[in-house]
């Protein structure tokens, strides 16, 4: 099918479903090409490579809705989207709040967001392998102790993505990244360990050297050997950016708009009231040219745009789609996500926290005794009610240093106490990813370990 | 099921010849192996929330992986188009990881063994809807009449039917039809206008629709969801530090899973980076332990007729009284290691390239009396309920995080304590088990794993068991 088969495409999904009886549609298209190598020790071990597409629709009947997907994108597999999505209204109950965005709210960004590098298409396979195998090789030779390795992988994707709908919204746009990871294994007597680094970007050029990939990862892997258990003890506990992130991650949660109508958030009904310490301000941007969060518009069609979530440690905006808008009594922040099909969820744009002014090793330099965060496990995070609770790896803090290596403990705390406690916000904040945060320090929380 | 009554056929023209055709294909620049995978998957979702069914969807998807072995390197391309020519293309693709002459000469296919694991004659895919949204309707009601403080209750049921066709260069040719069905519940429960508490069940398995209507009810497990939330509001601190832990029969088995499932997984001992890597025939658990992955239970969440690659499933005994006795093999690394295949080949999708994974994870049932355990225990945690885990196969630390557990005070059940995560290292962990209940029991089929990207259905069980020392995250 050509390029712009797949636009009108979605328009003519959208006019179909309206014929079948639909009062509103909305139709999302998506087609992708993955690429995938991975080097093993020093051989290539696996080659992927494929693209494929699909179509979702969702549909409103007055105030029901259905909703469907393929894979097939032929006539037939048209029909039956339409029937199926319209099939489905019968079973669903009338809901006063649900419907697209009003037809004001709908647009996209003008102006080259820079999603789309042209480098990523044109790579040659075998440059891609020897990418990989230059990652691995750095990690291998940086350290006698590097005796394995899980593999270094240059991983490509290609995409593109077009939404319609029957209020007038007709958009598309196209993406690209690329990436690069590197897991060493390091070894020294009965003590194994592994640990990864990566490098991300929307085009090949902007990545970071095969090289530093491969010993950054080195570096950690190596730094981790022969980790004790401590005592189990109240200490301030500092986030590396890499683990700080995964912070921002449980805030997205808790600031999420369908979980704040439920209740089933400790931030819901803090509108305007101080939920973190004065060092804390986030925000959702999906305007940033060039990051991974960035889109013209979000899934319902509404333009992307800049959200201050916590300012100065006062909460100021939850994040909504134009269901959880409407709950709300409030207006959609252009955060509308979903896949394929089903209703809109929320998604995040470039969710971050601002950096302060301390640098990490000014942070670390304050600190008596204290735990410096490299690893999270698990899933101990309840963010109706804030309680925090997971496995950790790291370093131990003693006299302003990093002196030894950790594991097998748990750090445990409560979000709440854990946003006002935030005593220390680091300067190097830098993306890996549509979620970032700069190292953090929290005042106290509970080590468990012996 | 036959050949020609499989949709492929059927429904695309595929026949034996085309598939002895697309294998020479893959293998037309050499290598040791090739398969295919075709793969037509149908699945809904029906979602209630403030007694309201807000979503429902439907869909289909299909395609087709080709995959080419060559030595210890593999070539994988897929489609969603099941037209010779995107089939032929994507094998040409995945044959350019391979370079010289083919070992293999001809592609007779012929029928390989299998199971009738999941005879479901309509899958619940093919009921009708107005049945299926019956399911979240009286979820939503049963919670809320639990108890006067349940005022959230959201269910969530979904389905699908995945029918499968395998042709492997070894010769052999197999046809599953798989269907999977779940129902959850999450409820809300807050007391005079204080912090909410959530409770979370669920389950369903390779079953037809009857199973919720006649085995597990949509009530089974509203009450559970409800009951959590509200026990959870008279919740303490967790405590903090090492201590010992009793886990309750049933989804607790998330333990074996990760603690020592993952570290089993011959991909990671293949390489050296398994925490079990050189471990077969030590004692890695204490001698009342003795730990299966089976993938051949009828109508379990995690079990299959055949693999992803097409080989039937069996029962693997991974730990036998403490002692490691088995790894979880897929078709590359039972190769490349020499070993028995164990039918522990899975993927994702069509679009996956598969790896050794556990289906049913379990511990034998041993003879203590459950009352006994709790009984001798003085001081230390009852868990009953888990969210999700992880694990770190190389140093083996695991973690999970318990969503519903008790203080033990002289060997009664006290107070209700705050989720909490459990953390300990795989070969060690298991060495302080000292006691095993006779009351084994498998959850209730609703685990979903997570490796490398690719998310497969899970099952675990164990009975109530005694670990003499384990570090809890809590606060307290």
């Amino acid at each position: 099918m050509s390029e712009n088969h797949l636009s009108e495409l979605a328009g003519d999904v959208v006019k179909r479903a309206l014929q079948a009886g639909a009062s509103d549609a909305e139709c999302t298209i998506s087609e992708g090409d993955e690429f995938s190598a991975n080097v093993r020790m020093r051989e290539l071990e696996n080659l992927k490579e494929a693209g494929s597409r699909g179509a979702g629709l969702r549909i409103l009947i007055g105030k029901k809705t259905g909703a469907s997907y393929t894979s097939d994108l032929s006539n037939e597999g048209i029909d039956h989207l339409v029937k199926s999505a319209i099939e489905l209204a019968d079973i669903t109950t009338e809901d006063p709040h649900a419907g697209l965005p009003e037809p004001e709210e709908l647009g996209a960004l003008a102006g080259d967001l820079q999603l789309y590098s042209p480098d990523v298409e044109q790579l040659e396979t075998a440059l891609k392998i020897e990418t990989a195998r230059r990652a691995e090789e750095a990690a291998l030779s940086a350290d006698p102790r590097i005796s394995n390795s899980e593999g270094a992988s240059f991983d490509t994707h290609v995409g593109r993505q077009i939404f319609a709908n029957s209020r007038g919204f007709a958009g598309e746009y196209r993406s690209t990244y690329c990436s690069l990871s590197a897991i060493p294994v390091a070894r020294d007597g009965d003590s194994m360990e592994r640990d990864y680094w990566y490098t991300i970007a929307r085009g090949f050029a902007q990545l970071e050297s095969p090289e530093e990939v491969g010993r950054t990862a080195a570096g950690r892997a190596l730094r981790r050997l022969h980790a004790v258990k401590v005592d189990t003890q109240k200490v301030p506990v500092v986030f590396e950016p890499r683990t700080a992130r995964t912070l921002l991650d449980n805030l997205f949660e808790a600031v999420h708009g369908m979980s704040i109508y439920r209740h089933e958030s400790f931030l819901a009904g803090k509108l305007g009231e101080k939920v973190a310490s004065e060092n804390v301000t986030v925000a959702d941007d999906g305007t940033m040219p060039g990051l991974f969060g960035t889109s013209p518009f979000d899934d319902e069609g509404v333009p992307s745009r800049r959200t201050v979530v916590i300012e100065r440690g006062v909460l100021k905006s939850y994040l909504l789609n134009t269901y959880a808008a409407r709950k709300l009594g409030m207006k959609t922040t252009g955060n509308a996500a979903r896949g394929l099909t089903g209703n809109a969820g929320i998604g995040r744009g470039n969710f971050y926290m601002e950096k302060g002014v301390q640098t990490p090793e000014e942070i670390v330099a304050g600190i008596p005794n204290g735990f410096y965060v490299t690893e999270l496990m698990g899933f101990g995070v309840n963010i109706v009610t804030g309680d925090y609770s997971r496995g950790a790896a790291g370093l131990w803090i003693r006299n302003g240093e990093l002196a030894f290596p950790v594991s097998e403990v748990t750090i445990a705390g409560n979000l709440k106490d854990m946003l006002l406690g935030m005593e220390a916000v680091g300067s190097d904040l830098e993306f890996r990813g549509s979620v970032a945060a700069p190292t953090l320090k929290i005042g106290e929380m509970t080590v468990g370990g012996k | 099921m036959q050949f020609s009554e499989s949709i492929f056929a059927a429904r695309f023209n595929i026949a034996r010849g085309d598939l002895e055709g697309y294998l020479a294909d893959a293998l037309s620049q050499g290598g040791d192996y090739a398969d295919l995978y075709f793969e037509y998957l149908l699945t809904s979702s029906i979602g209630i929330d403030e007694s309201m069914v807000k979503s429902a969807t439907q869909g289909v998807s299909m395609g087709v992986g080709v995959r080419v072995i060559a030595g210890g390197r593999t070539g994988y391309a897929y489609s969603d188009d099941l037209s010779p020519e995107r089939i032929r293309k994507a094998a040409r693709v995945a044959a350019s990881i391979a370079a010289g002459p083919s070992t293999i000469e001809k592609f007779g296919l012929t029928d390989g063994p299998t199971h009738n694991l999941y005879p479901v004659l309509t899958a619940p895919t093919e009921t009708a809807f107005l049945d299926r949204v019956e399911l979240v309707k009286r979820a939503d009601r049963a919670a809320r009449a639990y108890d006067p403080r349940i005022f959230q209750v959201q269910a969530f049921y979904a389905d699908s039917l995945r029918q499968v066709m395998v042709a492997t260069s070894d010769g052999v040719l197999t046809i599953d039809r798989q269907p999977q069905a779940r129902l959850n519940v999450a409820a809300l429960a807050r007391q005079d206008g204080g912090e909410p508490q959530r409770g979370q069940a669920g389950g369903g398995g390779r079953v037809a629709l009857d199973f919720f209507l006649k085995e597990k009810t949509p009530e089974h497990f509203a009450t559970e969801a409800a009951r959590e939330a509200v026990v959870m509001l008279d919740a303490v601190e967790a405590p903090a530090g090492e201590m010992t832990v009793v886990l309750g029969p049933g989804w607790p088995g998330i333990l074996l899973h990760e603690a020592v499932g993952h570290g089993l997984e011959a991909d990671f001992n293949r390489k050296g980076v398994s925490a079990f890597t050189g471990r077969m025939g030590q004692k890695v658990a204490s001698e009342l332990c003795t730990v299966i992955d089976d993938g051949a239970i009828g109508s379990r969440r995690g079990s299959l007729n055949v693999d992803d690659e097409g080989r039937a499933t069996q029962r693997n005994v991974l730990i036998e009284k403490g002692v490691l006795r088995g790894y979880l093999q897929d078709k590359l690394s039972s190769t490349l290691m020499r070993a028995e295949p164990t039918g522990s080949g899975r993927r994702e999708s069509y679009a996956h390239i598969p790896m050794p994974r556990m289906t049913n994870t379990f511990m034998l049932a041993g003879e203590s009396q459950p009352e006994d355990i709790i009984r001798s225990v003085p001081k230390g945690l009852y868990c009953v309920n888990f969210g999700g885990g992880q694990v770190d196969i190389t140093s083996g630390n695991f973690v999970f995080s318990a969503s519903e557990s008790y203080l033990i005070e002289d060997g009664k059940l006290t107070r209700p304590v705050r989720n909490a995560t459990l953390i300990g290292n795989g070969p060690e962990a298991l060495k302080f088990v000292s006691m095993v209940g006779n009351d084994l029991r498998l959850d209730e089929g609703m685990g979903l794993c997570g490796k490398e990207g690719q998310s497969v259905p899970v099952g675990v069980g164990i009975p109530t068991i005694k670990i003499d020392r384990m570090t809890v995250g809590g606060t307290g």
